[in-house]
Order: structure tokens, then sequence, then C-alpha cells
């Protein structure tokens, strides 16, 4: 019957949600994975990410007692891990964006079942990410100087000129409006979980799905402020990796002073953002069995745009170098050769193979349709644009246009342990995350079911099954 | 037995309340109720929104896109303002040689601050119009109201409606696919 019709049109790309469920066992199937009973491997895990966040806390803890002195960061290298983690962490952020928004915006249907989770890393990566700017100020408590609040200890504004400004706007907007995102595609399935709870739960997801009833009157107005948030993000995602790009950008630093770094530092967002997904994504759909609600499909699609990433990105490498060539400007070449063959050497190398050679493998289907050859790719992408990051920061600063004040960057252990750390705060969020909160979004797969189900009723045949 | 205000037991009633198995049904008869019989006290309630629902039972389009447009209008002025107001009144300071204020530099935080307040006004927009939080609803009395954001689908009718009556209208729906009619208190 429906079945059968939806096997058979050639226009369904197959196989977006596997084995026909109804729409009861979809719910059954993301309801179950929160109110089942907490497994102890559960425990286990948190209580390792949750033992490396306490460890982040006691670096930050020590930063701020002792001062930013604790990190490797000197002249000439006053930037070193703490914006390379930065960055890191924001780009990996707008892989949800991208899912959440621009695939909302393009009609891509394969993007609901996995865009909760994403938008979920999303928040949890902005959050790691703020960390860093906010404590390499040296004084956190003093951040709110940055904003532009009449405050008694400075009597100024902030220099509304500066690109780091902009990134203050940028972030905090970002990390909002994503979290607002996310809050309201979640409603629906908090009241979902909110009429299957039996006990005090019931009162927690009443609370937060506040009495969400999915009235028609209700779901025009939802749809609008989908459809609006989805429309706000996508300029947004772009403009907050386009100002991240301009804190290195607007500075006249040779290797930072370029017009290509907006696209460039975006595409790579993208390209680290969706091998995090991926990564995440393969061990999740693992062990919470919805292996036919993200599918095969899913992780091919995420794949493929790792692959069209990662060649714009290499694209952009490539032009760098022509450009600080053809630009016939001294500096601009000795850091591009420098970058290469300079005492970074390896750190170069390493972000070429990782981000330039490794997603190459997924031209070919077999390897893109396999599990542990994409999760290690995935894993070996992010790595790359973390070496991307560093590359980009390190070795512009680290020969001063004065070789008196030329250097070289060694991380310290605090350093080390701090970045360390984030991961165990991003491992921790999730794993809360995937406990309490559905994290398939439950009433967009199942309006997607029953869309292409009356879709293809009318299109073959009068019948179609729903339950 | 039409009221204006009807009433069951000694308690005034919501409405009736119509439970459809699929989509497609309640959809079509959603379209007879609203355009055949006339009545317009209606409302679904569905598990996820429903295409065409809106014509069918005549719900207007939402006003939703409005109010973003002048809240992130106000953002945009308001962070324009801001940065003249910071720059070329409160605290005049030449920065090399530039204006005290121009409208390159101001771009990025105006972007933001319209983003940020259309964002605000599109989710509390939101949920201003459809009057939530609110954590009691008479169609929540419905003994099947649960299955709602779960696979069923529910066609409501007001007894606020010119055309509600207790006996005929619950026959109605019936006659038109209901899997069975219930009338709610209010």
């Amino acid at each position: 019957m429906a079945d059968l019709a939806v096997r058979q049109d050639p226009h369904v790309k197959a196989r977006l949600v596997e084995g026909n469920p109804s729409l009861s066992q979809v719910t059954e199937t993301v309801s179950k994975i929160v109110e089942s009973r907490t497994q102890y491997s559960w425990y286990i895990a948190i209580s390792i990410t949750a033992s490396i966040t306490g460890m982040l806390g006691l670096m930050l803890a020590y930063l701020v007692s002792h001062g930013i002195g604790v990190w490797g960061n000197n002249q000439p290298i006053g930037w070193a891990w703490d914006i390379t983690n930065f960055v890191f962490w924001i780009g990996i952020g707008h892989a949800g964006t991208l899912i959440s928004a621009i695939l909302f915006l393009f009609r891509q249907k394969w993007r609901t079942s996995i865009n909760r989770f994403a938008e979920a890393m999303t928040l949890f990566a902005v959050a790691c990410a703020g960390i860093f700017p906010l404590f390499h100020t040296g004084r956190p408590w003093r951040a709110y100087w940055l904003f532009p609040i009449p405050n008694t200890d400075l009597y100024m504004w902030p220099n509304f000129r500066s690109p780091l400004v902009w990134d203050v706007f940028a972030v905090s907007t970002y990390a909002t409006v994503s979290a607002l995102f996310w809050y309201v595609g979640l409603v629906p399935d908090l009241a979902t979980l909110r009429d299957r709870a039996k006990n005090v739960s019931k009162y927690v997801y009443g609370a937060l799905s506040l009495g969400w009833r999915g009235s028609a009157r209700h779901w025009r107005h939802y749809e609008a402020a989908y459809l609006i948030l989805a429309g706000l993000s996508t300029p947004l995602v772009l403009s907050v990796h386009t100002i991240v790009s301009f804190d290195f950008a607007a500075s006249i630093i040779p290797g930072w002073h370029t017009t290509i770094f907006p696209p460039y530092f975006v595409a790579g967002a993208i390209f680290s953002g969706f091998a995090m997904v991926v990564t995440l994504m393969v061990i999740a759909r693992w062990v919470f069995n919805v292996e036919h609600l993200v599918t095969m499909k899913h992780l091919e699609n995420m794949n493929k745009i790792i692959l069209a990433t990662g060649t714009v990105v290499g694209y952009a490498y490539a032009t760098e170098f022509f450009i600080a060539w053809y630009s016939g400007n001294p500096y601009e070449r000795f850091v591009f050769i420098n970058r290469a063959f300079g005492p970074y050497w390896w750190a170069y190398w390493t972000m070429i193979s990782c981000n330039v050679l490794s997603p190459q493998f997924f031209w070919f289907k077999k390897l893109r349709t396999s599990i542990p050859f994409m999760f290690f790719i995935s894993i070996i992408v992010n790595i790359g644009m973390w070496f991307e990051r560093f590359v980009i920061i390190a070795t512009s600063l680290h020969r001063d246009f004065l070789p008196s004040s030329w250097g070289y960057f060694r991380p310290t252990i605090v350093d080390i342990l701090t970045f360390t750390g984030t991961f165990g705060l991003f491992l921790t969020l999730f794993l809360l995350f995937v406990r309490f909160l559905p994290m398939i979004a439950v009433s967009e797969v199942k309006g997607m079911i029953s869309n292409e189900a009356m879709h293809h009723a009318t299109a073959h045949e009068p019948e179609v099954v729903n339950n | 037995m039409h009221t204006d205000t009807a009433t069951m037991h000694g308690q005034s009633i919501y409405g009736v309340v119509a439970e459809f198995d699929r989509p497609e049904k309640l959809i079509s008869a959603g379209r007879k109720v609203h355009h055949e019989y006339g009545y317009t006290k209606l409302d679904a309630l569905s598990p996820f929104p429903l295409h065409g629902i809106d014509d069918a039972i005549g719900i207007p389009r939402s006003m939703l896109g409005y109010i973003v447009f002048v809240v992130g209008s106000v953002g945009l002025l308001g962070a324009m303002g801001l940065i003249y107001y910071a720059g070329a009144i409160s605290y005049k300071l030449v920065v090399g040689g530039k204006p005290l204020f121009a409208f390159e530099p101001s771009i990025p935080i105006m972007f933001e601050c319209t983003v940020l307040l259309g964002a605000f006004a599109a989710v509390f927009g939101m949920f201003a119009l459809n009057k939530l939080p609110q954590f009691y609803h008479p169609t929540m009395n419905y003994a099947g109201f649960p299955g709602v954001t779960n696979d069923r689908f529910l066609l409501v009718i007001e007894a606020c409606d010119p055309k509600f009556d207790i006996v005929d209208t619950q026959r109605l729906l019936e006659s038109l696919g209901a899997k069975k009619t219930e009338v709610v208190e209010a």
C-alpha cells in the first residue's frame, strides 16, 4: 500500500525513514530513549566527562588566580591556543545552524532526523567557544565592558569600529538565536513527552512545553516563527564566521590581511561542523537504536557536504598561496613560504593532509557509506580543522617584522588541559541532552512521513496506512 | 436544543471534539464543516502541522511576519542610534582620523541587532499570539487528548459557534468519518 507506493516512486530519494514506521512507532522510538531506565554505561560515561569538565573548572580557576601567563601565549604569539580553540568550537557549531536553517529553507527533507541533534551540538559548541575569549581577557568579571553598557568603572563606550566588538555582538546573538530556535523546535516534542510521562517528569515536561496542544491555530504561528527563524539564522550563521574572520582580516598582519577570509572561514566551519555531526551521530544512532530514522542516506549526504566543503577549503588554501606570490608583497610571500616550510611545517602539512586529502576519499560511494571509515575521516577532519586555525594564528604571528621579535609557541600543560576540558564540557552537555530531551525532532519526522504518505495516496492509491 | 450558551449536567460546555485516525480525513471533514455547513468556530489538534488545514477550516494567515519586521527594524535603527550616540554625541573620540560616525563599520552590529531582536520577536511573538503558556484548555478534558501529540487528529467545534447544536453537530461529525465524538466541558 503506502509502503509499496513510496518504494516504487522514483522521485522519492529513498530511505529517509526506513521500515515505514507508523506515527506512534516514531513517537515510541524516540521517547523510549528518554523514558527508559538510565543505563549504567550512561553513568560511567558521564562520570568520566564530568570529571574532565571539573578539570576545566580547575584550570580556569588556576588561570584566573595566576593570570593568563599560565598559558603559553607570549610576544609575538599573543593569540595562540585560546583563539584557535575559540574558532574551532564556533566553527563546529555552524553545521547545526546550517542543518536547521539553511537546509530548511532549501526544503531538504533529510534534515528532519538530524536537525535537533545538530542544533544541540551548536549550542554546546558555542558554550565551549565562549570560554576562551572570556578567559583570555584575564579578568572575566569585567567582560561586561565589551557590551555598550554605561558603567561607572570605565566612563567609555566600546570601540564600535573594532571587529572584536563585532565579534562580541555576533557570537552572543548567535548563541541566543540558536537557543531560541532549538527551544521552539522542542516545544511540540516536550508536549509529546508530557503526554506520555507518568510521574513527576510530567510536571517538568508540562512546564517546559508551555501547555502546547497542537492546535491548528497555534501551528500556523509556529510555522511562521520557524520559517522566520530559519530566514534570520541563515544570514546570521554566515555573518558569525565572517565576523570571526574579520578578527584576523581587519588587522594588518601578513597572512591574516586577506579578503578571502570570510568565505574561506565559513566553508571551513561547515566542513568541521558536519564532521562533528557525523562523529557524534554514528555513535548515537548505534547506541540508541535509531538507525531506521537516521539512515545511511543522512550520513551519506553529510559526507557529500564534507567532500564539497573540504574541496572548497583546499581551493582556498591554494588561492591564498597564489595571491601571496602574485601580490609581489615580500612579507606576504615570506609568511606563506614560511608556513609550509618553516618551523611549523608539520602543522601545515597535517592541515593539508587532513583537510584537503582525506575528504577526497568520499568521492567513492563505498567509502562514504562505510560507517567505520566515515567515523575515522570525521575525526581526522576535525583534527585538521583545529590545525588550520592554529596554522593561521601561530605561523602568521611567530615571525614578527623584526627578527629580534621572532618566537615559537609551545603550549603549557594548562593550555592542553583547558582545551581537553572543553571536550569534557561538550560531551557532558551532550550526554545530558540525549538522556533528558528527545534527540530527534518527533513532530517534524511525523509530519514528513505523513506528508509523503498523503502525497503518494493522492498520486497512486486512495488508501494509506498510518498506524 | 439550539442555545447560545449550551450546558450539560449544569456544567457549561466548551464544544465538541471529534477524533480522526488520519490527517486527510480530518482535513476533508473540516472543509465540509466549514465550507458546506458554515461552521466558523473551528480548530484542529494534530501532532504536526497539517498542510491545507488553514484553508479548510478558515484560519487566517499568521501576522507574525509583520511583528518581526517592525521589531527587527527597531533593532536595526536602535543599533545605529546607539553607535551614533556613543561615538558622535556622548564621547567624541577621533580614532585614526576617521569620522565620528560612519555607516560602513556600523553595519555588522546593526545587522546582528536586527537578527537578535527579530528572533526575539519571532519566538515571543509566536508564544504571545498563541497565548502560551496556557496550562489548561478545555480540549484537554477530552479523554484522548494525550494522543494528539502522538498520532491522533482532533477536530474541535466550539459551542459558541452560531450553528452549534449539541446533538446535530456530533451527528454531522460522525457522518463525516469521525471515529468518535465527545462533548467537552469548559
